[in-house]
């Protein structure tokens, strides 16, 4: 077999999934945009988004404090017993607040509405493609993106930046548990250290931070529900289980990423 | 009144490089029953999609009311698909919204209506097929006989000019089937002008409801006429199909099982 021969194919096997993927985001990105561009255009944008928050927010509030609490007191218990070792177990709210407000409440919160909200719009908007019931929306004239996926980007900027300062509040009231009730530490020098060491900036980077995962979440989740019926791997109600999958995982990676691009401009 | 009737000029459609349907020339009429007949997986369904604007032909040409479709501009489009009501094959209702609301949909989301004179069109379409105590409950309640019904109400409401529907007696038993047909020729009394489009592979249905009959055969349109030229017709594949006669060519019914296959279905029998 001549070079020539295997060229081609070896090239089009490392590029095909190259251009699948430029292919996505493109695809993504203009998925986003029309959704963006539904909100201001639809009349009833807003009734539908109330429910949209009441599933992606309200019904996630409960598992979001008590993952914040645990994780507060987590990183109360854990930052104790590195900071003692340096005589420094009064910066213990000033670590357990920094850490909950610039990373761990934007991210933990993002991915757990993915796991929570995240993949039941995929699935919901699935099984919708796959039982006729976009088409039938398109038909009665009826924008389908306005009617679905809207709502829920609107739903989402709202409720992500609201759930992620839940988030922080319990987050920071869990680090008092630990700190404070049980270990010992001065009541007063833990709310003082928060105050002292927390400035707008901090928390302005939280909220953009949860402005953002709330843009790619709800577009990751919503595309691939939309998009069931173009999948490769699949079909039918399989085709609804594997975008499912796939909108998690994307959604993961894609808010990793994003926080570390987003924490490179914000520090 | 403009006649909303459906033109096919050269028509090929299908999914990529696969071709479903290959030079389609035919007219459904305008005010009749039209039904688009054909064993299963000939295309019928697609065609349909074509029709309906979810799909764009690979080439030649659809024309509704004398506009050519794919040829016309977004809001013109949007003109044309207003006047079309389609039932979809297993209803296609919101499983969020009850039965009510999701018949009341093409009012609710383009007319500025208050929500009682909504209910109320609602009810008055669900009345006429049969379904109106059922207004407050949600899709996932109802039977497939039912989901169709109301499939049918929310094709109707907006009045259209064109009904289009697939497969409405497929998988119903033979009295909500007689039903589903009598239902249709109701409305089609009630809405005299309208150009009806039945897709089905149902005979009892056709000879109940038919004007005109397309036929599909293996992605070719093998006869276009009235219901009575179809019972005439002296083409072989045509009589077969009307008569249900299976196409015994295609099968091997006598094929002996694999030996060890057998031997192991046997000792698991037994077992």
């Amino acid at each position: 077999m001549t070079q020539s021969d295997t060229s081609p194919g070896l090239l089009a096997r490392l590029g095909a999934p190259a251009l699948r993927g430029i292919d996505a985001i493109g695809s993504m990105t203009l998925f986003m945009l029309s959704g963006l561009g539904q909100i201001f255009a639809s009349g009833k944008i807003f009734a539908r988004s109330i429910r949209q928050i009441y599933v992606i927010g309200y019904q996630s509030l409960f598992v979001i404090m008590l993952i914040g609490l645990f994780c507060g007191m987590v990183l109360g218990l854990q930052g104790y017993y590195t900071l003692v070792q340096f005589g420094s177990v009064g910066l213990l709210g000033s670590a357990v607040s920094l850490t909950l407000i610039r990373e761990l409440g934007p991210v933990l919160t993002a991915i757990m509405l993915t796991g929570r909200a995240g993949s039941s719009m995929t699935a919901e908007i699935g099984v919708m493609r796959i039982t006729d019931q976009i088409d039938a929306l398109d038909v009665m004239d009826i924008n389908s993106m306005g009617y679905l996926v809207s709502p829920r980007l609107l739903a989402s900027l709202i409720s992500f930046p609201l759930l992620t300062a839940i988030f922080d509040v319990v987050g920071i009231l869990g680090g008092y548990l630990t700190g404070v009730l049980m270990l010992g530490i001065n009541e007063g020098a833990y709310l003082y250290r928060i105050a002292s060491s927390v400035t707008m900036t901090d928390v302005a980077g939280g909220f953009i931070k949860a402005v953002v995962f709330s843009l790619l979440v709800t577009t990751v989740c919503c595309h691939q529900g939309y998009n069931t019926h173009t999948r490769r791997d699949s079909v039918g109600p399989e085709a609804v289980g594997n975008a499912t999958t796939s909108a998690v995982v994307i959604s993961c990676v894609l808010i990793l990423a994003a926080d570390y691009v987003l924490t490179s401009f914000l520090l | 009144m403009q006649a909303w009737d459906i033109q096919f000029h050269a028509l090929s459609v299908g999914y990529g490089n696969h071709v479903v349907l290959h030079d389609i020339n035919a007219t459904l009429p305008a005010g009749q029953i039209s039904v688009i007949l054909g064993g299963s997986g000939c295309g019928k369904s697609t065609l349909l999609r074509h029709i309906i604007g979810l799909s764009r032909p690979l080439t030649g040409s659809i024309r509704i009311g004398g506009e050519d479709l794919f040829r016309l501009d977004r809001q013109a489009f949007r003109r044309v698909r207003r006047q079309m009501g389609v039932l979809f094959q297993d209803g296609a209702l919101l499983g969020a919204l009850t039965l009510a609301e999701n018949v009341a949909l093409p009012l609710s989301e383009h007319l500025r209506l208050p929500k009682p004179l909504l209910h109320e069109a609602a009810l008055r379409v669900l009345r006429m097929v049969g379904l109106e105590d059922f207004a407050r409950f949600y899709p996932n309640q109802l039977s497939g006989g039912m989901r169709k019904r109301a499939g049918l109400a929310r094709a109707i409401i907006a009045e259209p000019r064109i009904l289009l529907c697939d497969e409405p007696t497929s998988g119903l038993d033979p009295v909500t089937a007689a039903r589903m047909d009598a239902l249709l020729l109701a409305m089609h009394q009630q809405y005299e002008h309208m150009t009806t489009v039945v897709v089905s592979h149902d005979l009892a249905s056709l000879r109940t409801i038919a004007d005109h009959v397309l036929v599909l055969r293996e992605g070719r349109a093998v006869f276009s006429g009235s219901l009575a030229e179809l019972e005439a017709s002296d083409d072989a594949y045509l009589r077969q199909f009307l008569r249900r006669e299976a196409d015994e060519g295609q099968m091997a019914l006598h094929e002996p099982p694999h030996p060890q296959v057998q031997a192991a279905l046997e000792g698991w029998l037994r077992s």
